[in-house]
């Protein structure tokens, strides 16, 4: 649907990625398919008990079985290796990975078993005899803010993880200047991204080399580092293999946990162990279940809709510990306003521990949620005012000449042009006829409503929101690193410091490799460098890759260019500036028939260091390492900082209907507004685009963590946590517009979140336009057939 | 997600499947599809010592149509039953009810006499054999017997098969042709494939008038085991079904509905939609009974 | 422990070994003949990512023990190729659309609508939709797999497709 941009040769065309052919073929290679001779297994005892006291374990049964070799305890494993890393400053919760004295949620491992097959370590986990003594426990993260709650730590001394209340502009001011206001409650419910392949590791220790080797499903920042310190190593005895495919991740894929165990388990043992997640371990101990929020907000606004004020709460319940995942109330100060004007902000995020599964970070880092608290709110005041939905938003939102756009909490938008984006949205919907169908619907008895969204997705990741949240963290670094050279055979090759899953970093370095070296971007082999020979990588997060990642590969490949150039131009005595570099070839520009090929480059460079400028290296090899092209700085005292550097932009429109008595919602229409600057492989992007729609479809229709009063998680298995089927996901219109931004090397910005972040909006919204006519409102994700048949009784019963 | 240790046998008949039944002593358990009890199995929620697979054996697979019955062996899988023209004729309510069932994938291994086996108060194709009447046949080594469907389903997973009994096959009694007959079967599942959150099942005959000479109904997924409607039949029975007697069996499928909830639905929730899927179940039937010639 | 024989035709050889009762079809693959194209992604039977052809059909390898499997001919997602150098047309399609991200469910959605286009050579996209419902997807939103397919089975009814796209761009 876009016109391909001007002034590429390979970026943003239809060009197949490079990476689906194996994966096609059966070739890929995820952790679960790497054996090694002498592998053993791991299978683990869970806790069945949402707070309790480990009295006594008894393994001797299990120790019995043949082919067992070994029973691994909590106490043994936190003597030998430090606490799992936390992103708050809570020295007194401490976070293992086997459960030590206590258990906090049902599911903790508490004891880990090893044998020579999965199977046979299921037999002996079963025999392993743990006693108990129940504790109080507390589930409801507002009964957890009591303070008479039940700790989850008792150490801790109560269960606010981190509380603060921020103040950017002059709420107070402008809530008493404006003529109206709302309060709501948005509340959304705990899912996660649940990738089809579980969480896997297998790691292997070398007495000999003192060095660990680990193969893992992992997308996480500084992975290598925290497991070499967890495990008492130095950096270099630990080896990350990130040549193996990841089978879907979106944030989630952060097993430190489990890569600790497994690598005591490997020294402990001199074999190696692998652990690979079952499904049931998988979503009660994995800890990899997404955010759970409860926002009350209230919005200030004139009798024009325009909105100048917003105060926000957010309780976010983590679950039993914290990991690196309360931060994700940290990342929304970037785009606190969303696509809006609003003037000052009060906001107050509040990370809570109950007795859960813990939370993980979860595609857009609790962007996601915010997005859908704050269109609840434009979409409550265009009722309460009897504004269309559309018209106050194209007054709410950011012109195309106010940017680079400053919003109150310190960062900078780069670039947008969202009335476009929403005007083409609209087009492409055919907003007109979408009304006339949803209407002619309602005549005829059904309940229909028309949704509407328009949300940000910061990208290009810093780690800001760590020094925010946590003021002993003075991270501000947050760069990416590549390699690129040239051997003597003139291919190209180049090479990346993290795994992939998914998202297609293969084809986005060798078409960025390619455009700048101008050489076909399929003949160019891209590789994933090991944690031992890698340069710094901050792992795909954060929808960073397209400009971290692109930008440090196009960058490599810049410097061979200068070089390349510079060997021509020594050679045709020319100066550099005067010499044309073509497909690889470098000529004269005075003279085009004084021209030195790519093999005679390549050569010279190689081989003949007497054809060679003076001082220069041999051979062509070049790296680069990028920092956030915003740079970094520390918050000011009242926690303002700039947060992503970029900002994509998307508008959704969908269709809807719901059975007045079962409470389904069909999706019968979707269309979304995309700008997220210059695509590298618009394929990709589109791709991950519908995914991060359906996945938005799940976490506002169908997918939910939901726990009983006692603790018991009752949708652990894929029986009872729906993810959505082909069935469940309509077909999907994106329409394309193109804002370059300005900061980064060809004008791109992330997309990775892409469609996730305004899908939940958007349906929440179409769901409330169809219930309108009832008199009904739901601001709860998921909007299940439950929530939604019992909420639709409320009205037939009154009848 | 690995079963705890069994022994596996292939039995070539019925003789040998019994008498390794009688054997297992309730340890031994019967594989036919494997779609409900691998999961079972796989999370350890069932442990037997040993498993009987009856896949191969001859005299468990077919379809046989007779004057008065189609009869459908136990282990006939449900994509051939689905595919085939005597079920697609003579029993259009199990057609339809088929295709409800998993998906492709699942249909293509899961058999008709494993659904009923299993129990499963939210399948489908129990719910069409209570509303047809269907007789199951049973065989162990003490010999053989015949259970009615209404005597079948005791609890969720539970039936009247006793540990050493084996399901043979399924008999549907036709309906004799007293006028123009129809079915419908109506399904709410929160995904396409999804087990029913409720499911109604209803076959009935009109005479040249329009008017109900025969009706039977059946709901499943809201309750312990999958129920016949008998209020609803009584009341609908003998007359015309229009609007008033679609409405008339929403109210008594509710009001007579034990149902239960769950995190997917409320049982309140459950009445409500076992309510309207029977009146349109009800009326699906109508429709297709109205299509018939006369 | 209880072990039986089982051979079995894989892609088209004949494979025989001693296998536990308890192992899966799944596991059989992936660790005694080290198929790995095959994965495990839920082993409870729902999402669809271990699916393989079982003498024709499309089954999910998990629920079902490999001992069941003695005699059976299947294929898996290694078995789709005319040779190790190629890939067949619904390969082809799948990479010419980008119908997939991680790659981890693409070998059951593969023979999931390989199965498809052998009993439907002209399947609605409603068609398609019903075949790979079984098979859950968390990157795609099925968009492109759907339309993936489409094109492998215009090309395969050898419809006037023009010539792929990439071809011109040199892809």
């Amino acid at each position: 649907m876009a016109a391909e941009p001007q002034g590429f040769r390979y970026i943003g065309r239809k060009r197949r990625p490079k990476e689906d052919r194996r994966f096609v073929a059966g070739s890929g290679r995820y952790v679960a398919d790497i054996i090694l001779p002498g592998m053993l297994h791991v299978a683990l005892v869970a806790s069945p008990h949402p707070a309790a006291r480990i009295v006594a374990i008894d393994a001797t049964a299990a120790l019995k079985l043949p082919r067992v070799k070994a029973v691994l305890t909590g106490e043994e494993l936190a003597g030998a290796v430090e606490p799992v890393f936390t992103g708050l400053d809570l020295p007194k919760m401490k976070r293992n990975p086997l459960a030590q004295a206590v258990v906090r949620y049902v599911g903790e491992w508490v004891v880990a078993v090893v044998a020579e097959t999965r199977a046979l370590a299921e037999d002996a986990a079963e025999l392993v005899q743990v006693d108990y003594a129940p504790l109080p426990h507390v589930i409801d993260p507002e009964a957890a803010l009591e303070p008479d709650a039940p700790p989850v730590h008792a150490d801790h001394g109560s269960n606010v993880f981190y509380r603060r209340r921020f103040v950017w502009g002059p709420v107070e001011s402008d809530f008493a200047a404006s003529s109206h206001r709302i309060a709501y409650r948005a509340r959304w419910h705990r899912s996660a991204t649940v990738p089809i392949e579980t969480f896997g590791v297998m790691a292997r220790w070398s007495a000999a080399a003192q060095l660990l080797d680990v193969w893992a499903s992992i997308q996480m920042p500084k992975y290598p580092e925290n497991l070499a310190r967890a495990l008492r190593l130095p950096g270099n005895a630990v080896r990350v293999h990130f040549d193996v495919d990841v089978g879907g991740s979106y944030g989630v894929k952060r097993g430190l946990k489990h890569s600790i165990l497994v690598g005591y388990l490997a020294r402990k043992l001199g074999a190696p162990v692998r652990l690979i997640e079952d499904r049931l371990d998988n979503m009660r101990g994995g800890d990899a279940h997404g955010p759970d929020r409860i926002f009350d907000i209230e919005m200030a606004f004139d009798g024009d809709g325009v909105v100048r004020a917003m105060k926000m709460r957010a309780i976010d319940d983590v679950g039993a510990y914290a990991g690196r995942a309360p931060l994700q109330l940290g990342k929304p100060v970037g785009a606190i306003v969303g696509p809006y004007r609003i003037k000052s902000v009060a906001y107050e995020p509040i990370s809570v521990s109950t007795n859960k599964t813990p939370e993980e970070a979860v595609r857009g880092f609790g962007q996601s949620p915010t997005n859908f608290a704050i269109e609840t709110g434009m979409d409550l005041i265009g009722r309460k005012l009897g504004i269309d939905r559309i018209e106050l938003r194209r007054r709410n939102l950011i012109r195309r000449e106010e940017f680079p756009y400053a919003i109150p909490s310190g960062s900078t938008y780069d670039s947008g042009d969202y009335h476009a984006v929403l005007d083409k949205v609209l087009a492409a919907a055919d907003w007109n006829a979408l009304v006339q169908r949803r209407d002619a619907a309602r005549a005829a008895g059904r309940l229909a409503g028309i949704g509407v969204s328009c949300c940000l997705e910061p990208s290009g990741g810093n780690s800001a929101f760590e020094p925010l949240l946590n003021a002993k963290n003075e991270t501000t670094t947050w760069m990416e690193g590549c390699q690129v050279k040239i051997d003597l055979t003139g291919a190209v090759i180049a090479a990346m410091a993290t795994s992939s899953s998914g998202q297609g970093h293969e084809t986005l370095v060798a078409t960025v490799v390619g455009e700048i070296l101008e050489r076909d971007p399929d003949t160019i082999r891209v590789v994933h460098a090991d944690s031992l020979g890698a340069l710094p990588s901050n792992s795909p997060v954060g929808s960073r890759m397209a400009i971290m990642l692109g930008g440090a590969a196009a960058g490599a490949a810049k410097k061979l260019r200068t070089q390349l150039v510079a060997i021509a131009a020594h050679n045709l005595g020319v100066a550099p500036e005067a010499c044309v570099y073509a497909e690889g070839a470098a000529s004269s520009a005075a003279d085009p028939t004084k021209r030195l090929s790519w093999a005679q480059l390549v050569e010279i460079a190689h081989r003949k260091f007497h054809l060679m400028p003076p001082g220069m290296e041999p051979g062509l090899q070049a790296s680069h390492v990028w920092e956030v092209p915003t740079g970094g700085s520390l918050p000011t005292p009242d926690g303002r900082v700039q947060m992503y550097p970029c900002y994509a932009f998307e508008a959704h429109v969908v269709y809807a209907e719901i059975d007045r008595i079962t409470g389904q919602v069909a999706l019968r229409a979707y269309f979304v507004g995309h700008d997220c600057g210059v695509m590298i492989n618009p394929d990709i992007v589109h791709g991950m685009t519908y995914g991060g729609i359906a996945h938005g479809i799940g976490a506002a229709l169908y997918e939910r963590f939901q726990y009983d009063d006692n603790g018991q998680l009752l949708s652990g298995s894929f029986m009872d946590y729906l993810i959505p089927s082909s069935h469940e996901v309509p077909d999907i219109t994106i329409v394309d517009h193109c804002t370059p931004s300005p900061l980064t090397t060809f004008g791109q910005k992330g997309s990775g979140e892409a469609g996730y972040l305004g899908a939940p909006a958007a349906i929440a919204s179409a769901v409330n336009d169809a219930l309108a006519p009832l008199g009904l409102h739901i601001a709860a994700l998921p909007m299940t057939v439950a929530a939604l048949g019992d909420l639709l009784a409320t009205k037939a019963d009154a009848k | 997600m690995k079963a705890v240790d069994f022994d596996y046998q292939r039995p070539a008949g019925l003789s040998e499947t019994c008498a390794l039944l009688a054997e297992g002593g309730g340890e031994a358990k019967i594989i036919a599809g494997g779609q409900t009890l691998v999961p079972l199995l796989v999370m350890r929620l069932a442990r037997p010592a040993l498993l009987i697979d009856i896949n191969r054996i001859a005299e468990l697979q077919g379809i046989a149509e007779s004057g008065d019955a189609v009869e459908i062996r136990a282990c006939t899988s449900q994509a051939r039953a689905l595919a085939d023209r005597v079920v697609r004729r003579r029993l259009p309510l199990l057609a339809k009810a088929l295709s409800f069932v998993g998906h492709a994938q699942t249909r293509n291994r899961g058999t008709i006499g494993g659904s009923l086996a299993n129990a499963d108060p939210a399948a489908e194709i129990g719910l069409a054999a209570l509303a047809l009447d269907a007789e199951l046949s049973s065989r162990s080594a003490r010999g053989a017997r015949t259970i009615a469907i209404g005597q079948f389903f005791v609890s969720p997973l539970v039936t009247a098969l006793a540990a050493e009994e084996c399901l043979t096959a399924v008999r549907f009694p036709a309906w004799r042709a007293d006028g123009r007959i129809g079915s419908g079967f109506q399904e709410t599942s929160i995904r396409r494939s999804d087990f029913a959150l409720v499911a109604a099942a209803a076959q009935l005959a009109l005479d040249k008038s329009g008017v109900c000479t025969r009706i039977a109904i059946s709901l499943g997924g809201a309750g312990a085991t999958p129920v016949r409607l008998t209020a609803v039949e009584q009341a609908l029975v003998g007359g015309k079904l229009g609007d008033g007697a679609l409405a008339t069996a929403e109210k008594l499928a509710q009001d007579n509905l034990d149902a239960s909830g769950d995190i997917h639905a409320s049982a309140a929730h459950r009445r409500r939609i076992a309510g309207a899927l029977v009146a349109r179940a009800v009326a699906e039937a109508r429709d297709a009974a109205l299509a018939e010639p006369a | 422990m209880s072990q039986h024989p089982v051979t079995l035709t894989v892609n088209g050889e004949t494979r025989s070994a001693d296998v536990p009762a308890r192992l899966t079809l799944v596991d059989f693959l992936r660790e005694t003949l080290n198929l790995t194209g095959t994965h495990a992604g839920c082993e409870h039977g729902v999402c669809g990512a271990c699916t393989v052809l079982m003498d024709g059909e499309p089954v999910r390898s998990c629920l079902l023990f490999a001992v069941q499997a003695d005699g059976a001919q299947i294929v898996t997602v290694e078995g789709l190729a005319p040779d190790a150098e190629g890939l067949s047309v619904l390969q082809d399609s799948f990479c010419e659309v980008h119908a997939l991200q991680c790659g981890f469910c693409t070998p059951g959605m593969l023979i999931a609508a390989h199965a498809l286009l052998t009993r439907n050579p002209d399947p609605s996209d409603a068609d398609i939709r019903e075949a790979i419902g079984g098979n859950l997807c968390r990157c795609t939103g099925y968009k492109q797999i759907v339309e993936a397919v489409a094109l492998a089975a215009r090309r395969l009814r050898g419809a006037n497709e023009p010539a792929p796209r990439e071809r011109s761009h040199g892809g």
